[in-house]
């Protein structure tokens, strides 16, 4: 074990699958000279050189478009995508290319590729460059969407996305990489996708969160015991493919469920999450699934303003308080 | 330019039979259109065919070609097998894409026929992509991508060029500036004639021709595809041509005249090499045997097609993900 940052585990996972396979690249703007605009991949150009870490020009469509079609014939590119955000720009390439080729080829060709940056909001960075983007990919057959909270998920799930025949997006989080954790130094310890984690076990709700909001649930469930009441907390981690189960399982145990996430509630995960656990744990339930999200609202500058349209402890207690009918 | 590659008759039996296989294939795919044994569009290739088959005739088999929506020319001319193209068209599990991909989505990877796409521009990266890939891994490979004037006005066209000559891919860009972007005239559409211009910008090489024969299309495009395998440098070639039918089976094609039509239909390069095969070079039962033989192909592809059978559900989730469906 090492205590390491999020954003190093990040980069351990590429360094040791570049190291492990030559087919693997990364590519991105700032990348490479300016060593990440994160720091995410300090040092790589200086380990792997310009061919295998590259930059680019700002041109999302341009070099996400070129790594789908180097994936297409063999090889297994990561894209770094300043933030989430950008990617819009780059939108036609995930949804018509990385998705659809294996099937529209009738099976004859796949797309190993990574598409990673940080996701959701960060501090007052307004309403273009504060967006949750994996509600809008996780609809797509032909896509895998992850989002890991911890250093070590980060890690071993990224390395098992890379090692992934399928195209995979990874969502990390500004506010996350500077998050101390354990993470193994077996480089063969993978994180399966599909595999939710109880991070807080309790009995009489289950907060249902994925990324940065793992932690403020875990923050709620804090606030909450000191009341009496004991939330079970889960980690999504893998959004597509979702693990119903342990989710069904967990909702049987609190009958209970509040889905916390950032990003907005018009048909996001959290709707998907909560159709399905009425349908397989209908009657199991003694309350209304609610969500605490993101309001329905583009971002605002302002710093209070911010803090009201993201979610926080606040709303998740509200919403938890309101399942168990306490309010 | 001077002429270096050899023009024996055999060749040009050869390349005119192919010609008129293409030709032949698309009205018979135009009659099953009009009798509904094809459905969604059909965009056919009649008119544009010496450049599929001059350019098919100067690749390796390993190199990569990839083009638009009007894709039957350039599959039957990399060598896919008119029975796959035709059963593909009919929506059959025998088809080149198992039914799945229909006529804008034709992929044979044995043949290194990358796809027929279907969003206009956006396959540009792509093949920039497949050539990024020969490049890294030190093969000689060139990728070859077609599209028309219509897809040199959007970012994935300009981003494409800009990325393969910033990182000197080998690849050759050919517009076949056909005239018409759907209904829309050139002159519409663009602010200068000459698309091969738009190479200049990127400091890539160019070239421009208004297509007359098979073996001039061969000639100019042995020079690009000579700098991509020799140089690793791009180059964008426009060939001036046009589709003697509507942009698909649904354009009564109103916008030109039928005097333009009548004028260019005489300059049509595949009646012209017959003639000249004929006429010129007293081959004309070596020509009438030929096309005897292509009758006998094309009707054996429809017969096939009619009677191979559906794809079944059960290819749907196998070929959206490589392994186990995410859900």
């Amino acid at each position: 074990m090492s205590v390491m940052r999020y954003r190093e585990a990040v980069r351990a996972a590429m360094i040791e699958e570049m190291e492990r396979d030559s087919r693997v690249y990364l590519v991105g703007e700032e990348v490479g000279h300016y060593q990440g605009a994160y720091k995410v991949s300090e040092g790589m150009l200086e380990r792997f050189g310009e061919k295998r870490v590259l930059d680019a020009p700002i041109t999302e469509s341009g070099f996400t478009g070129i790594s789908i079609g180097a994936a297409m014939v063999g090889l297994r590119p990561i894209v770094e995508y300043m933030t989430w955000n950008f990617s819009a720009v780059a939108f036609d390439q995930i949804l018509n290319n990385a998705a659809k080729l294996r099937q529209m080829s009738g099976g004859q060709l796949s797309v190993p590729i990574v598409l990673r940056a940080p996701n959701g909001s960060a501090k007052q960075v307004g309403s273009q460059h504060s967006h949750s983007m994996e509600h809008f990919y996780a609809q797509i057959p032909g896509l895998k969407v992850l989002a890991p909270a911890t250093p070590a998920d980060a890690k071993g799930l990224l390395k098992t996305a890379i090692r992934d025949d399928n195209p995979v997006l990874f969502m990390e989080s500004e506010t996350l990489y500077n998050v101390k954790g354990e993470v193994p130094d077996d480089p063969e310890l993978l994180v399966p996708m599909g595999k939710a984690n109880i991070v807080r076990p309790g009995k009489d709700v289950s907060i249902i969160a994925w990324s940065r909001m793992v932690h403020v649930a875990l923050e709620a469930a804090t606030e909450l015991a000191k009341e009496g009441i004991e939330a079970e907390v889960i980690d999504v981690r893998s959004l597509r493919p979702l693990d119903e189960q342990t989710l069904v399982e967990s909702v049987t145990r609190t009958h209970r469920a509040v889905v916390a996430h950032e990003g907005w509630p018009y048909g996001g995960v959290g709707a998907e999450i909560a159709d399905r656990l009425q349908r397989l744990a209908f009657d199991e339930l003694d309350a209304p699934i609610l969500r605490a999200t993101t309001l329905d609202v583009p971002m605002p500058y302002n710093a209070k303003l911010e803090q009201h349209v993201i979610p926080g402890v606040a709303r998740v207690l509200e919403n938890v308080r309101a399942v168990l009918y306490r309010s | 330019m001077t002429t270096t590659l050899p023009q024996s008759d055999e060749l040009y039996l050869d390349l005119y039979r192919q010609m008129v296989t293409i030709r032949r294939f698309e009205e018979e795919a135009a009659r099953a259109y009009a009798q509904g044994k094809i459905g969604g569009f059909l965009h056919l290739y009649i008119g544009q065919e010496p450049i599929a088959v001059g350019a098919a005739s100067i690749l390796r088999p390993d190199d990569y070609l990839l083009t638009t929506y009007r894709d039957h020319g350039m599959a039957l001319a990399r060598g896919m097998s008119p029975r796959a193209a035709m059963a593909e068209l009919f929506g059959k599990v025998t088809g080149c894409s198992k039914g799945l991909g229909g006529s804008m989505h034709f992929f044979d990877v044995e043949h290194n026929m990358l796809g027929g796409y279907g969003i206009v521009g956006g396959h540009i990266p792509i093949a920039a992509g497949t050539a990024f890939a020969s490049k890294y891994r030190g093969e000689d490979r060139v990728s070859i991508v077609f599209f028309g004037e219509g897809a040199c006005s959007i970012g994935d066209f300009h981003e494409g060029l800009s990325l393969a000559a910033l990182w000197k891919l080998p690849i050759v860009f050919v517009c076949e500036n056909n005239e018409y972007s759907m209904g829309t005239p050139m002159s519409r559409t663009m602010s200068v004639e000459d698309v091969s211009m738009k190479a200049l910008g990127y400091g890539m090489a160019r070239d421009r021709f208004f297509v007359e024969d098979v073996f001039q299309v061969r000639e100019h495009l042995a020079e690009a595809v000579e700098r991509a395998r020799t140089l690793s440098e791009p180059t964008l070639v426009e060939i001036r041509t046009y589709r003697f039918r509507g942009h698909s089976m649904s354009d009564p094609g109103k916008y030109r005249t039928p005097e333009e039509l009548e004028d260019r239909k005489k300059k049509d390069a595949v009646l012209r090499a017959r003639a000249e095969l004929a006429d010129e070079k007293g081959l004309k039962e070596a020509l009438e045997k030929l096309e005897a033989e292509v009758e006998d192909v094309i009707a054996d592809a429809v017969k096939f097609a009619e009677e191979s059978p559906e794809p079944g559900p059960e290819l749907l989730y196998a070929t959206t993900y490589s392994g186990a469906f995410a859900r």
